[in-house]
């Protein structure tokens, strides 16, 4: 970005992450989205009086397994504090989180950029804590309307030290944790529905100026995009309040995605001093070896273990094996398609050419691809056996993909697509097209040999599309050399 | 150690609680007085002691991640102030 | 009129058994008392008289049926601090004065299935702030034998309730001693047992890593059967002690030849009342007689407790009392201009002065620049604390002392001089730092009120506090002196 000029642009990431449990954090309640409101918060989430916190086992194991996922050290006695400041959708006036000893400390991450350069960040440290509910603003007769379904939601907080030094290295950070959350079944990654939101510090300084600027911190970003937008807009931002001769003000902001700007949060700056202490109601949590042992050995595959091992396993390409291994829910995609056709290559090709095309043009994600493995599985393996052509497998596809099919071999079996593969039939339409053109044949037997696609062509019209080539072309060359 | 208005006012605004005018003196009197008794513990020498945040020491047991409550909402919502369409209600919060 | 109110759970227990009286009987019974002395010492906040009845109807059924459980059928009272499902529950503040519990604390539940009846809600200070019962919303109790004088607290109520034979048994909590002190100060046995043995679940927060319920009741025995109701791991409460419940009445007829009982030389300083002292070493005497051995043991860092506990229970406080922001329940402002407005005078509206100023000052003690003078140093003094007794639990099987410097005060006498107060905690304070067990029993009287003494014992050791205990009070009788409640009817000590 040759517009920044004499500045360097200093960025941390902080993610919060929501862990992918059934209940939640510190009560039974569940954790599943979309229900009305405050049907799914319970007396403690409520913060009711006399009620107590109790953790949820699966919360602590998926923030160790993200731990080894990055490299950490484990921290083997961690401790619950309170974070004290008041907000209507904060129940209890103070949220638990972990401030001095957080269950992961340190760890890196290796992202790559869009030309190929790969750079290390470095985590500071990810800590378990509890989601807040939400304030919903509209159509409460002018008042606010709390919904306590989210608050005690399993959140990981994952710090990153301040080393990105552009929008695009904290989007690729950012696309890479929220690659391995998925990846290690930590997080659904459901960014829709806020399942990875990221807050970022954004200073900037002189380059070789050593001590940082003074930084903003832009809260609850919830998609890739936004975040390139908002942390942009600040960077300029920043830039020309400090090339006026201003001053930046150390503040919360919040991006505004319709209006493409951040602005200040006033509402959240009194509470600055969170009065942090340990939560008396919960104990440390000790662990040994052991459990971390254990953890590991159920560890998942991570991105890159598995694009290894598409290398090895399948003999695709590495840049095949890095594209279909970016995501876990292509990466399974791909598996369940080769399990069912029983070659990589094509399901490779069907998978990279016919069918992310169509979910980028779309805008769809994998998971929710209105093609599914199984299908596309069957469809190959028709290919495969020759049940079909290739050219009638697009057309199937077509099908599959609108919706007008659902099932590859009903399908075929109803559109009557099945290849025509007996020789009697075949010859006989062979035959009628060698009859009817008998210029054509004289060419041919002339030496225009190049009228041999023509003749299929005509076979093919015949058999609309059902014939299967190889066996056309044997019976026509056959045909024509006698 | 003296508690002055200021740090009367301030406490008061962290926690969330009014103090009239009229009062922040005999607040500031009091808490003075509260922290002449505790300034004692500064005479206490608590080098490498490891502070206490349970009696026991005892660790932390957890629970399995299952679904165990059910909706009572018209219950909890029961005893509210004010509630509609299932939401607590608050006066308007500007962001 | 009959004398069954003064007598103990256990000899109910075995009254219902044996037909003498039905639980109906004895509830009303009960009734009939609080109808005529409530008025004189306002010991309850709420009663439930048709529930109350309708319970006891339902044991008397059970009983009929072949259950013989010890407290099936015995009439009780809850400290307002425990939720009760369906019950107003305030814990004596105005903050709380709507709230009716949608659920039941454990230890609610647990004495529920046993068989008690819940006759009503005991005053207290308001969210346990207090020792005098003077800081309760809901105007504070007299204590039965002086209707001038204060019942102690913060479990006032349930103290008072027993002394005056409203009801057989109370709960309470104690944080700082308010189990204790009111027990002594009543005349009653009140036992506060190790951090952690009775889950705090459903009860209503004041100090989280100090809190701990416990029995008020006429005799050792009878709290030995309360506890083993109460008691228990819960897996609702993370810091309850996941250990089995022992039967702590089946060793309480065990001599205690050979006991060795410490006495705490710190105890025995300038503040402590004479004639508390004398009492004291008449029931040093006593357990000598029961074959107990007496040394002296030390206890250095006594003096640090009381600023240690008003640095931790306040910070404490002032976290756990945020939930009160009139948001979800309890007191909401009338028509608040915004919200701030909404949550700075509600909660401002809702709390008392005592509360105000405990929650200002943990704020304090936990703000930024100051967390590692007051808060960790507190902290590290409660380690100090906790290790003078382990080390004392060495030499010695429990440690004897006074419950209080003095006896029960006047009401008003204190209220002005809320450190003179918070001073009087001195022998009790440091027992819930270091998470012990501790009993307050009758023992002996001064000026015509009674001296509550302390037995302390190590973690875990209820049954051995309880059997100590037990086989003292089978050689004294000061748990049987009753107030006379002469006074009742009269105007002294009736509200200006």
């Amino acid at each position: 970005m040759s517009h920044l000029g004499e500045w360097e642009v200093v960025i941390g990431l902080e993610i919060h992450t929501q862990l992918s449990t059934q209940s939640k954090i510190f009560s039974g309640a569940s954790t599943k989205f979309g229900a009305e409101p405050n049907t799914q918060a319970c007396a403690i989430d409520l913060g009711m009086p006399g009620v107590l916190p109790v953790v949820n086992k699966e919360v602590y194991r998926k923030a160790v397994t993200f731990g080894l996922g990055i490299g950490a050290e484990i921290n083997k006695r961690s401790v619950f504090d309170r974070k004290n400041y008041f907000y209507p959708d904060l129940p209890k006036g103070y949220q638990i989180t972990q401030l001095e000893s957080p269950i992961v400390m340190g760890g890196h991450v290796e992202i790559v950029l869009d030309d190929g350069t790969s750079k290390v960040i470095n985590v500071t440290r990810a800590h378990l804590e509890e989601d807040a509910g939400k304030s919903l603003h509209e159509n409460y007769h002018n008042q606010t309307g709390i919904d306590l379904n989210r608050a005690g939601t399993p959140l990981l907080e994952i710090v990153s030290e301040p080393e990105m030094r552009s929008a695009e290295e904290a989007v690729a950070y950012a696309r890479y944790i929220h690659q391995l959350v998925t990846y290690l079944g930590v997080s659904d990654g459901n960014m829709s529905q806020g399942s990875l939101r990221c807050d970022a510090n954004v200073s900037i300084r002189k380059h070789g100026q050593q001590e940082l600027g003074t930084r903003t911190e832009t809260k609850n970003v919830n998609s890739f995009r936004f975040l390139e937008a908002a942390i942009n807009f600040e960077v300029e931002r920043q830039i020309g309040i400090l090339e006026s001769g201003g001053r930046v003000i150390q503040e919360t902001r919040l991006y505004d995605a319709v209006k493409n700007e951040t602005r200040s949060m006033r509402s959240k700056e009194t509470a600055t001093d969170y009065r942090y202490f340990p939560e008396p109601d919960l104990l440390p949590i000790v662990i040994d070896d052991a459990y971390i042992d254990a953890v590991r050995a159920e560890m998942p595959e991570l991105p890159a273990q598995r694009a290894v091992r598409f290398v090895e396993q399948y003999q695709l390409s590495e840049v095949d094996a890095a594209l279909l291994s970016s995501n876990l829910d292509l990466a399974n995609y791909f598996e369940e398609v080769t399990a069912i056709c029983g070659d990589p290559k094509p399901a490779s090709n069907w998978i990279r050419v016919e069918l992310l095309g169509l979910l980028n043009r779309d805008d769809i994600e994998i998971s929710e691809s209105p093609l599914p493995s199984a299908q596309l599985g069957k469809l190959i393996q028709r290919i495969l056996d020759d049940t079909i052509s290739g050219k009638i497998g697009k057309q199937v596809f077509e099908a599959l993909w609108q919706g007008v099919a659902r099932d590859v071999d009903d399908y075929i079996a109803h559109e009557g697509l099945k290849q025509v593969s007996d020789s009697g039939e075949l010859e006989a339409i062979v035959d009628k097209v060698i009859a009817d053109n008998p210029a054509q044949v004289e060419q041919f037997r002339a030496g225009k040999t190049k009228l041999m696609g023509f003749f299929v062509g005509q076979i093919m019209k015949e058999t609309q599309g059902k014939a299967n080539p190889k066996q056309v072309n044997a019976l026509v060359s056959s045909r024509l050399n006698d | 150690m003296k508690i002055d208005n200021e740090v009367i006012l301030n406490i008061a605004e962290l926690a969330q609680l009014e103090v009239k005018d009229e009062m922040i003196s005999q607040y500031a009197d009091k808490m003075t007085a509260m922290l002449n008794l505790i300034e004692e513990m500064q005479s206490v020498n608590t080098d490498n002691i490891e502070p206490v945040s349970n009696p026991l020491d005892a660790v932390q047991t957890m629970r399995e991640d299952k679904v165990t409550e059910k909706d009572l909402r018209d219950e909890y919502q029961a005893i509210a102030p004010e509630v509609d369409s299932g939401l607590y209600l608050v006066p308007r919060v500007v962001e | 009129m009959t004398d069954w109110h003064s007598k103990t759970i256990k000899e109910m227990s075995i009254d219902l058994a044996k037909g003498e009286y039905s639980s109906e009987e004895l509830t009303r019974h009960f009734l009939k008392r609080i109808e005529q002395h409530e008025p004189n010492l306002n010991s309850f906040i709420s009663t439930f008289p048709e529930q109350a009845i309708s319970l006891a109807q339902q044991s008397d059924e059970k009983r009929r049926e072949g259950n013989s459980e010890p407290l099936l059928g015995i009439p009780i009272a809850h400290k307002d601090i425990f939720c009760t499902k369906g019950q107003r529950t305030t814990a004596g503040s105005n903050m709380l004065d709507n709230f009716i519990s949608p659920y039941d604390a454990t230890v609610v539940e647990n004495l529920k299935t046993a068989g008690t009846i819940n006759m009503g809600k005991a005053n207290m200070d308001e969210f346990a702030m207090g020792s005098s019962n003077e800081h309760s919303a809901y105007g504070n109790t007299r204590n039965p034998w002086d209707l001038a004088r204060v019942p102690g607290g913060s479990s006032g109520g349930s103290a008072a309730a027993v002394a005056a034979g409203l009801c057989a048994a109370a709960t309470g909590t104690d944080t700082g001693g308010s189990i204790r002190q009111p027990a002594a100060f009543c005349g009653v046995t009140g036992l506060k047992p190790t951090y952690g043995r009775i889950s705090r679940y459903g009860i209503i927060a004041f100090a989280s890593s100090l809190d701990q319920a416990g029995p008020i009741t006429r005799t050792a025995e009878d709290a030995a059967i309360m506890l083993e109701a109460m008691a228990g791991y819960d897996p609702k409460d993370s810091t309850s002690i996941n250990q089995p419940v022992p039967s702590y009445s089946a060793k309480i007829n065990d001599s205690i030849e050979g006991l060795k009982v410490g006495i705490c030389k710190e105890y025995f300083t300038d503040g402590l009342d004479r004639n508390i002292e004398a009492a004291i070493q008449d029931a040093v005497k006593e357990l000598e007689k029961l074959g107990a051995e007496i040394s002296e043991v030390s206890l250095p860092n006594t003096k640090h407790a009381v600023p240690a506990y008003y640095v931790i229970a306040p910070a404490e406080c002032s976290a756990n009392l945020s939930r009160y922001d009139g948001v979800r329940f309890g007191h909401r402002c009338e028509d608040p201009a915004d919200i701030s407005d909404l949550i700075k005078r509600s909660r401002s509206e809702g709390f008392g002065e005592e509360v105000k100023s405990r929650i200002m000052v943990g704020t304090f003690a936990l703000s930024a620049g100051y967390y590692d003078a007051y808060y960790r140093k507190a902290q590290q003094i409660r380690r100090l604390i906790k290790n003078d007794f382990l080390d004392a639990f060495k030499e010695v099987d429990l440690i004897l002392g006074p419950t209080t410097p003095s006896p029960a005060f006047k009401i008003g006498e204190k209220s002005n001089d809320p450190v003179s107060m918070y001073l009087e905690d001195i022998y009790t304070i440091s027992v819930n730092l270091a998470g012990l067990p501790a009993i307050s029993l009758p023992a002996g009287m001064a000026q015509g009120l009674p001296v509550g003494m302390q037995l302390i014992g190590s973690h875990h050791s209820e049954a051995q506090l309880l059997n100590a205990a037990h086989q003292f009070q089978q050689q004294t009788d000061w748990h049987l002196k009753s107030p006379g409640l002469a006074n009742a009817g009269t105007t002294e000590g009736k509200p200006l």
